[in-house]
């Protein structure tokens, strides 16, 4: 089989000079992990930036050189890659991880020069905003001039909405997926259980936890509340419904007697492996904080925004219970009110909040032929 | 009596109503379908356009034609757009459908400065004999339903939408009259005994100055 080879690189900067955050504090230095898939051409304007959602990473695509056989690809790798609809012979796709993370961006499991240890809690508060801006220091750097595209899902999509509005002249065209605005009170009260849940945990120490035992228990449950949010009742029931998990019988007691309890256990377990537990807390914060539609509403060729209108594509999913179809509406009404140019479809999914990451094939007829409409 | 052919791939009331809109001009097209319209203006007349579809696979197909399409209900739709956005709305077969045609003409002459509206002829004489003869109520190619299974919640003739316009205070700029099967590329113009003869009505109206 011929794999798609990907590589992870990595860009420092503010190593000098900080960088301003939002909340007026500063970071120094910044590193991004970030990988490129397809050629930048000589104008520089066939870019697609891919912002990955509050958990993902860097690894948007196809496979590192050491993955084993049974390694999984990249987070959009039906999406994404030579042929395929973000086609990367004909675009040059950046993905890089934000900050805050921990998958090789600096967040706060990061080393803070001034004390050498992890920062923790140290660590300043981001925004979106900020992430947005740190990406937009990688993009100058690889002498991008202009996006020809922003695409991305959930916190994803946030960051999408943010560059139209923080850098609508390096924008042509912008695909929030199963996104929105801003945060409804149902979105943050899950964040909230979820970062409860971490900060209850005792091993969780105020934030200080690198050199001992890590808040693992807290962040498995944050991640099952979290999986929670990303099903739907269709896609439970369809899943699980009421089965049990390799029983006949109750077993009168608190083991993982349901399916939907062992796949929470599951991932909760899993995603300790991988994710930091303070990470968690300021992504989630940082999306909670987002809200970007009153700068939507003055963003358009109308209202003083930039002359040329953005082409914008969002998409929603039925059952998505975290980011419903409303929501997406009102940034449809809001992109239209500012007359910018605005498609939208919701989707047909039981999948949830989750759909954009599950392959099926609409998703890539709409942005391929989307795409294929926009001219730098 | 000029007969005009035409063997372009969109239909000909579609390509009756794309006759009329001017080379780089601004349109909404209401009830877009598969967006044969609206690609057909952006290629052969460079418009800049946009669609509103109920139908999400329709609405999904136009996206991934390339076109700016919305999915939703265009009642609900066009309220959010700016006065004037566009030079043209163009609402074809589709009025037939409306709950309040008064209520929607008013908002599409506010945010397009001239609106195309086009729907079949219930006075053709084909609907006439069949009401004549056979008693029943008519069932025709252009309206291809029965009393209890159409989604058309009104009939409307060319004689009627005249009065309408002048009933709700519209000009009517231009008034067509074709003659076409439904699914056709090819039909003609009729210019004598329009109101028996058409089977499409096709009228370009805007708000008096």
């Amino acid at each position: 089989m011929n794999r798609l080879i990907v590589e992870k690189e990595s860009f420092t900067f503010a190593e000098d000079e900080p960088m301003q955050l939002d909340s007026g504090s500063t970071l120094s230095p910044v590193t991004l992990a970030w990988e490129r898939i397809g050629e930048l051409n000589e104008a520089g304007d066939n870019a697609i930036l891919i912002a990955h959602a509050f958990s993902g990473d860097s690894h948007v695509t196809g496979y590192y050189a050491t993955d084993g056989k049974d390694e999984k690809p990249g987070w959009w790798d039906y999406l994404v890659g030579p042929g395929r609809a973000i086609d990367t012979s004909k675009y040059c796709v950046i993905c890089p991880n934000i900050i805050g993370s921990c998958m090789g961006s600096t967040g706060p499991a990061s080393i803070n020069p001034a004390t050498k240890k992890p920062w923790a809690l140290d660590f300043p508060m981001l925004t979106i905003g900020d992430m947005v801006k740190a990406q937009k220091i990688l993009v100058d750097h690889l002498g991008i001039t202009r996006l020809r595209a922003v695409i991305g899902g959930s916190v994803g999509g946030m960051q999408v909405l943010e560059w139209c509005v923080r850098y609508p002249e390096m924008v042509d065209a912008a695909v929030p997926i199963a996104t929105t605005m801003r945060h409804s009170a149902l979105a943050i009260a899950f964040n909230e259980i979820a970062r409860q849940a971490i900060m209850a945990d005792p091993h969780w120490n105020n934030g200080s936890y690198y050199e001992g035992e890590h808040p693992s228990m807290g962040l498995a449950i944050a991640r099952m509340v979290g999986h929670v949010t990303y099903l739907s009742d269709d896609a439970m029931r369809r899943k699980f419904g009421r089965r049990l998990q390799n029983k006949k019988g109750f077993s009168f007691g608190f083991d993982a007697d349901f399916q939907v309890e062992s796949y929470l256990r599951h991932q909760g377990t899993k995603f300790v492996n991988r994710f930091d537990a303070n990470s968690l807390l300021y992504i989630t914060r940082a999306a909670d904080y987002f809200n970007a539609a009153e700068r939507l509403a003055a963003s358009g060729p109308l209202t003083g925004g930039r002359k040329a209108a953005i082409k914008y594509l969002v998409i929603s999913y039925s059952t998505d219970w975290l980011y419903p179809t409303y929501q997406s509406r009102e940034l449809v009404h809001t992109l239209k009110r500012s007359s910018q140019n605005v498609s939208f479809v919701e989707m047909e999914s039981d999948c949830g909040h989750d759909a954009f990451l599950i392959p099926e094939p609409t998703l890539p007829k709409l942005i391929r032929g989307f795409l294929a409409g926009v001219t730098p | 009596m000029t007969n005009e052919e035409f063997t372009d791939r969109i239909r000909f009331d579609l390509r009756t109503i794309a006759e009329k809109i001017p080379v780089g001009s601004s349109v909404l097209d209401l009830g877009c379908g598969d967006g044969d319209l609206l690609a057909w203006l952006s290629e052969h007349k460079g418009v800049r356009g946009t669609g509103i579809e109920m139908s999400k696979k329709k609405a999904a197909h136009c996206i991934s034609r390339g076109l700016s399409v919305l999915q939703g209900d265009l009642n609900r739709e066009v309220n959010d757009y700016p006065d004037n956005s566009f030079d043209y709305v163009i609402l074809s077969q589709t009025l037939q459908q409306v709950y309040e045609p008064a209520q929607l003409l008013h908002s599409l002459s506010r945010i397009g400065r001239r609106v195309v509206v086009s729907f079949p002829n219930f006075s053709h004489y084909g609907n006439r004999l069949h009401l004549l003869f056979k008693g029943e109520a008519p069932v025709s190619e252009e309206l291809p339903y029965h009393w209890y299974d159409t989604p058309n919640i009104r009939v409307i003739t060319i004689a009627d939408f005249r009065r309408f316009t002048r009933d709700v205070g519209y000009n009517i700029v231009e008034e067509i009259s074709i003659k076409t099967d439904p699914a056709a590329t090819c039909g003609e113009i009729i210019h004598w005994l329009k109101t028996l003869r058409a089977t499409y009505g096709i009228y370009v109206i805007e708000k008096p100055a």
